[in-house]
């Protein structure tokens, strides 16, 4: 950095309803490397920003959960491919983010990327293997489908800021709900960065929204609102936290996928477990006669 | 043309139905007297007559049963291999049809229901569930959760009054298929049934333990799902009681499945066949009193037949007998109980009050017991209580609209998400009103139909998870190592 040139930094901010807002509240917080360098200012997400982006969801959710599943999955293979255009600078952000080597980052968001393209394919498959004809007994044609259950909300990985965040939020908008994502407190860059592959990969704005901040203060404002219809307390470290959130989500019924004792392994096939949980039956019956 | 038929009593005889004075709890394979807690009566709710007396479990008396079930899942029925748990429920199934006429009277009994219902639904689907569900039991690396799924171990269960032995066929044929041990708590004004399902456990010589039943309140559920050493929960019941569930277990590793209200819309389009439509009506929501969670209590019609479809329902209602629960011929049997004839009463009341219009079917109310005529609601607003707040009686609320998407828009403006009816003779329009309807379960051209290959549950408040199907099994098992 000595050649005279002072580098363009970023502006990190959130991203709401396909555009990037500061915080409604002013705020920012100082975001470190793992050797606790300074690396950026990111926007202290506020209550309000919250409520912005449950907003922005509801009204995506409508158009993006009836869009066709071929549609969706050309979406999410699109984002897969503005990632790769932006490799680098993902793996710049996840080295510092995560404090791991350029190999390991390489391998990180080469997995993050992949993970696109494997739920990608997903979007006209799932409810071949999810839904079903069952054959009940008596003159009815009888179907189930697997629905989205919605709004959702997702705190997302606190350590995998890339691959975790990818892998959670990738299954709730392929069957078709639409998110609000509470980017890793302490190592938000990579998710920012996520957002502008996600404004440019013809994902319709709303259909994820990224908030930066503190997961003990936005959480809350999430798992209370009655326009959110489920609640993955992926990243949530803090156990009492996830008891009072899921205790609060209880309030209107949300589905919630509990804080796991552990961070998984996200290199690991993450299988249907978050298909599943997304997605719920409908079943049609209908006679059959002339 | 004035006709009336009258019919010359055809009762069931109860005389097969052998009660005893008073029943205990039944833990570990045997039946006993509780050690805490207090005994309570059941009745039959068309005579206010006492049935028996039976135990309200204390705290003891469940971890007795929650620790039975530990056992019993530890040492014997989690090295029982799915082949041989399947012929346990396969041996049920046929117990159950070899004593289906008891059961049948014995649940009119205890819960009020007409025969009719009793003897052709409830008790025929009860033994189709455990015959459907035994098949899965040697089949669970078909279920979708990859190879090798693992039970949960001991499953907690509450279910309601309104199906007493349906409901646990639909809570104890997946929990044992999955290889889980169970103890269920019935509601506590029709718990006879579940003790004679205890018997049937014992003639099916299911090892002790594995099915544990525990009679009582709320109190002795709350104990219940709350106890330590209790896995899963599965509930069925009010949307109030399912959220104070939700927050009991919050934080432990209990894995819940919960089916609870609804406000369903039974929606008639002008093509409609009307003769079909108003019989589908009449079974959406007078279909065992309307103490159902799926019942189709709203019902809305396109405005340029609303006349034409009220007129026939009400000439359709007024043909409907209500009466001894006993009785072949009874169409409308009795409430459940006093303080839920009381809310039906209230709500009714502040249908009224609200400014829509009330009609009740003509006819004679029996001087003991509960009862209600079947009473239609038209010029029913959406902010009105009774096209809210789910009634779980002989009420429909009548609404109008005038195109499909005004339609969608009235049957989705409600926190529940159960079921809805479609009544059209266009297929096209079947399809996109389903697709667009926040229902679990929707029933077109037809209402109220249940089989245990299809799988029932809501979205939104009317809670998660699935009953029946390969999903419903989804709820009794998770993946290898997890």
């Amino acid at each position: 950095m000595s050649t005279g040139r002072l580098e363009i930094r970023k502006t990190y901010k959130l991203f709401i309803g396909g555009e990037f807002p500061r915080s409604e509240s002013g705020r920012s917080y100082e975001v470190t490397d793992s050797k606790n360098r300074f690396l950026a200012n990111a926007a202290m997400g506020s209550r309000k920003d919250a409520r912005d982006a449950v907003r922005a969801a509801r009204t995506a959710y409508e158009k993006w959960s009836n869009a066709s599943a071929y549609n969706r999955g050309q979406i999410l293979y699109r984002i897969a491919e503005m990632m790769e255009g932006r490799k680098e600078q993902f793996v710049s952000e996840v080295m510092s983010s995560e404090g791991c080597t350029k190999p390991v980052a390489n391998k990180i968001v080469t997995a993050a990327i992949d993970r696109w393209v494997w739920y990608a394919g997903w979007a006209d498959k799932f409810a071949t293997v999810a839904g079903s004809t069952n054959p009940v007994a008596g003159p009815y044609y009888n179907f189930s489908t697997p629905v989205p259950i919605g709004v959702v909300a997702l705190v997302a990985p606190a350590k995998s800021s890339l691959l975790g965040l990818v892998s959670v939020v990738a299954p709730a908008i392929v069957v078709g709900c639409t998110a609000v994502v509470i980017a890793s407190e302490n190592r938000p860059l990579p998710a920012i960065t996520l957002s502008e592959a996600l404004a440019t990969s013809d994902l319709p704005g709303g259909v994820i929204n990224i908030l930066t901040g503190n997961t003990g203060e936005i959480t809350p404002w999430l798992a209370s609102h009655a326009d959110v219809n489920g609640l993955d307390l992926a990243g949530v470290t803090n156990p009492a936290l996830a008891i009072e959130l899921t205790q609060s989500a209880a309030g209107t019924i949300k589905r919630v996928l509990p804080r796991p004792t552990v961070e998984p392994d996200w290199f690991k096939d993450p299988g249907l477990e978050r298909l599943n949980f997304y997605a719920e039956a409908r079943t049609v019956w209908h006679p059959i006669g002339v | 043309m004035n006709q009336s038929f009258e019919y010359s009593p055809a009762p069931e005889s109860r005389a097969i139905v052998n009660l005893a004075t008073s029943y205990g709890l039944f833990i570990d394979g045997k039946f006993a007297q509780g050690q805490d807690g207090a005994p309570f009566k059941t009745i039959d709710p068309a005579t206010e007559e006492v049935l028996a007396e039976v135990w309200g479990a204390g705290p003891k008396d469940v971890n007795r049963a929650v620790t039975a079930a530990r056992k019993a899942y530890n040492q014997t029925w989690r090295k029982t291999s799915g082949r041989e748990r399947g012929k346990y429920l396969y041996r049920i199934a046929r117990i159950i049809q070899e004593r289906s006429r008891e059961l049948a009277v014995l649940e009119s009994l205890d819960n009020g229901k007409p025969i009719r219902e009793s003897r052709d639904v409830d008790i025929p689907l009860v033994a189709a569930h455990f015959f459907y569900h035994a098949g899965w039991a040697d089949k669970l690396d078909y279920v979708g959760l990859g190879s090798s799924p693992s039970a949960y171990g001991v499953a907690a269960q509450v279910i309601p009054w309104n199906f007493p032995l349906l409901m646990l066929a639909w809570k104890v044929a997946p929990a044992l298929a999955a290889g889980n041990t169970v103890v269920l708590k019935p509601a506590e004004t029709t718990p006879l049934s579940a003790l004679w399902f205890a018997e049937i456990c014992q003639q099916a010589e299911l090892p002790n333990g594995v099915v544990n039943i525990i009679t009582g309140d709320g109190a002795t559920g709350a104990a219940l799902v709350s106890h330590p050493d209790v896995d899963k929960v599965a509930f069925t019941g009010s949307t109030e009681v399912g959220r104070q569930i939700a927050i009991s277990i919050a934080g432990t590793k209990k894995s819940l499945t919960l089916e609870l209200g609804g406000k369903a819309a039974n929606i008639v389009f002008d093509d409609a066949p009307i003769d079909q439509a108003v019989e589908g009506i009449v079974n959406g929501i007078f279909f065992n009193q309307g103490h159902v969670c799926c019942a189709g209590s709203r019902l809305l019609v396109q405005e340029s037949i609303a006349d034409a479809v009220i007129d026939s329902l009400k000439r359709r209602l007024s043909t409907l007998r209500l009466g001894d629960p006993l009785d072949k011929n009874t169409d409308i049997g009795a409430i459940n109980s006093a303080p839920q004839l009381a809310k039906i009463v209230e709500l009714a009341k502040s249908g009224e009050l609200d400014g829509a219009n009330k009609w009740q079917a003509p006819c004679q109310i029996p001087e003991k017991g509960y009862w209600f005529a079947p009473t239609v609601f038209t010029n029913v607003t959406q902010s009105h209580r009774i096209a809210r707040e789910e009634i779980f009686g002989p009420v429909l609320s009548t609404l109008t609209f005038r195109t499909p998407s005004e339609a969608v828009e009235k049957a989705n403006n409600t926190p529940f998400g159960l079921s809805a009816g479609i009544w059209t003779e266009k297929g096209s329009r079947i399809l996109q009103i389903a697709s667009q309807l926040k229902a679990g379960v929707i029933w077109a051209n037809t209402f109220n139909r249940f089989d245990p290959a299809s799988p029932f549950g809501g979205f939104k408040e009317s809670g998660y998870g699935r009953e029946g199907g390969r999903q419903g099994m989804l709820g009794y098992l998770r993946p290898r190592g997890k």
